[in-house]
């Protein structure tokens, strides 16, 4: 067992819902609401010093009682030693926990993967977007457990939802901004964008 | 903003010094009356937008960047990714533990043994398995071959990159010897699914030691010419240089693993700091960089490849007899003349195919280096025989989220040396 599970106890108390140990990792569960005050005072505090984060990520169990857990894999290189840190969300919405980019700058793509894959929102993050689904993905959040494996949509409106989306529609409205090059498209192309045609999610009965 | 590179190693060097510095040629001189040379970075016009890729070849996979430009300074660099992504860790969750080899191969492609060797490493620890001697070392062997091949691929595409055409050809000769061995050991060059929990799928055939051996022999002779060719060449060390740098706090910071660290300073190295596969065992060094920019990133990866060497021939001096699977038909398949003849080992057999192999609840991360940094499988299983959740802690997915911090500042043509030396394959980074 991890000696910092004990050193949590004493310093957070009844934040410290469980400490667990499988496979010889100690995992520690922690109260959502104070996941970053935990995580850094595990960063910062010298006798902890869980200066890595090696990845953030979370898990749907099968049975559909049980919470969803965001889970954090923190390691120290000083003392080369692991932890792993976990926080359960209640299923219902709002999915929110907060952001730990504030602490480790390595979380951003980490978080907005959780994000893009099971909904859950991290507060705080400053660039929370889809990341390896495109941004108008409408079908959900596919790691989910209610998510089927083929997709929500049929394989014949994915089809059709590839080829009508518009070309244009692959720069975002901030990145044509950042170079002032939206003032100088076709009056068209920049009518449709200002429509919100990129952000709107289609309509499957659409075009039939 | 500030042109972060110095103008006088953009302008032109004709080499490095004895203590490694860039000699520098005033190409541009102080003229009376023109601005200075600081003063011309401050000019400022219209910013651009210019995106590269998904298809390009400097992306090195299907990799987007819309680029924000001032002149040829980059401001803000925004990545996109997700063109490959194939929702392996949804898929693996309908899957058994074996089953879900073949799905690692076709993430880092370029060094597929790595993948199927830490598959089988997570599946073990969370089942409570230990594995033979023999089949340690030979796993040892695989991951070292893989990472000698990726880091060919990555010398040879980067010298591409920047301009240097040669040691492309050198690289892949070499990778081909090894590419070679895999084919004859896997039968497979590139999808190799070569471990099973437990065990491998096949000993290496005869002749494999001795073709390791030749292989890092005339490997080994080809790297002191890239050395030659490389190292202190002017071209390359001004192009790559005091280009995105990184101090070894921002690394950890943004959890670079991998050569991307060690180039800023931290000699985390998972083989040391949470060793597999008796790694602690074999003697070699972590190579460690000093200024966390490109040349060391290159330097590093260099020297590492020396290492794999070394570590492939203390594997082969080492690798003892026995067998290579665990001695229990509960995990490994029977062999097939006993499954057609032998009723228990039949009812193993179909036991296995049709239901696979149960894994405890419980939950286990296990991670090793790979070629691209510490490459890290999480299971969830709730026991039964496929998984609740397999989480894949992709290397290159993370160093890529630096590239954005990196890139700013420089020229556009860094940002590609950049990009470069970040080591991505497109198959991890959007599995």
């Amino acid at each position: 067992m991890n000696p910092s599970a004990e050193a949590l106890k004493r310093q957070f108390g009844s934040a410290i819902r469980r400490v667990t140990e499988s496979c010889g990792d100690t995992i520690v569960s922690v109260e959502a609401g104070r996941i970053r005050e935990v995580l850094a005072w595990l960063k910062d505090d010298p006798d902890q010093a869980y200066n890595y984060l090696v990845d953030v990520t979370a898990v749907e169990y099968r049975d559909a009682e049980l919470p969803i857990e965001v889970v954090y894999e923190l390691f120290s290189i000083p003392r080369s030693t692991g932890l792993r840190v976990k926080a359960e969300l209640p299923k219902d919405p709002p999915l929110e926990i907060d952001s730990v980019v504030p602490l480790w700058a390595g979380a951003d793509w980490l978080e907005r993967e959780v994000y893009d894959m099971f909904g859950i929102t991290f507060r705080g993050h400053p660039d929370l977007r889809r990341i390896l689904m495109w941004e108008t993905y409408a079908e959900g959040y596919p790691l989910r457990k209610d998510f089927p494996l083929r997709g929500r949509f049929s394989r014949s409106e994915q089809v059709r939802q590839a080829l009508n989306a518009t070309p244009e529609a692959h720069y975002s409205l901030e990145e044509l901004g950042i170079a002032e090059s939206y003032y100088e498209l076709p009056a068209d192309m920049r009518e449709r964008l200002s429509r919100g045609e990129r952000g709107r999610v289609p309509d499957p009965t659409e075009g039939r | 903003m500030a042109v972060k590179r110095t103008l006088d190693v953009a302008l032109g060097t004709t080499g490095i010094d004895e203590d490694g510095v860039p000699v520098t040629v005033p190409l541009a001189m102080e003229i009376p009356g023109a601005p200075a040379l600081d003063e011309i970075a401050k000019i400022g016009g219209e910013h651009m937008l210019l995106n590269i890729g998904p298809q390009h070849p400097a992306t090195h996979g299907v990799l987007r960047l819309v680029v924000e430009l001032d002149g040829e300074t980059v401001i803000r660099v925004i990545p996109h990714v997700g063109y490959l992504h194939s929702g392996f860790e949804k898929l693996g969750e309908y899957r058994h533990y074996n089953q879900i080899i073949p799905l690692t191969d076709r993430m880092d492609y370029l060094a597929p043994m790595a993948n199927n060797v830490l598959l089988a490493l997570a599946a073990e620890k969370l089942m409570g398995i230990t594995i033979t001697e023999r089949c340690k070392v030979l796993r040892v062997i695989a991951c070292e071959i893989s990472r000698i091949i990726s880091h060919l691929v990555w010398i040879g595409t980067t010298g591409i990159d920047i301009g240097a055409f040669t040691p492309f050809l050198w690289m892949f000769q070499e990778r081909e010897k090894f590419y070679n061995l895999q084919e004859a050991w896997t039968g497979a060059r590139l999808t190799t699914s070569m471990t099973r929990v437990g065990g491998l799928m096949a000993d290496i055939p005869e002749g494999f030691e001795d073709g390791v051996r030749a292989g890092c022999r005339s490997l080994g002779k080809v790297m002191a010419e890239v050395d030659r060719a490389l190292t202190r060449n002017g071209i390359w060390a001004g192009r790559m240089q005091g280009i995105g740098a990184l101090t070894g706090e921002e690394a950890i910071n943004m959890s670079l693993t991998g050569a991307m660290l060690r180039a800023s300073g931290v000699p985390y190295d998972v083989r040391k700091d949470r060793p597999y596969l008796d790694y602690e065992t074999y003697d070699f060094e972590v190579p460690v960089g000093e200024h966390g920019d490109v040349y060391d990133r290159y330097l590093v990866r260099f020297e590492e490849v020396l290492q794999a060497i070394r570590i492939l021939e203390q594997a082969l001096d080492r690798l003892p007899d026995g067998p290579i699977n665990v001695d229990d038909h509960r995990v490994i398949l029977p062999p097939k003349h006993a499954a057609m003849s032998d009723m228990e080992a039949m009812i193993h057999h179909f036991k296995q195919v049709m239901e696979g192999v149960p894994a405890p609840p419980g939950e286990a991360y296990c991670s090793i280096e790979s070629p691209k940094g510490e490459l890290g499988y999480y299971f969830v299983s709730d026991g039964t025989a496929k998984p609740v959740r397999w989480r894949v802690r992709p290397p290159a997915f993370v160093n890529l989220s630096a590239l954005p911090k990196m890139s700013e500042g420089h020229l556009l043509s860094d940002l590609i040396a950049i990009n470069a030396s970040v080591d991505i394959v497109m198959g991890e980074v959007d599995r």
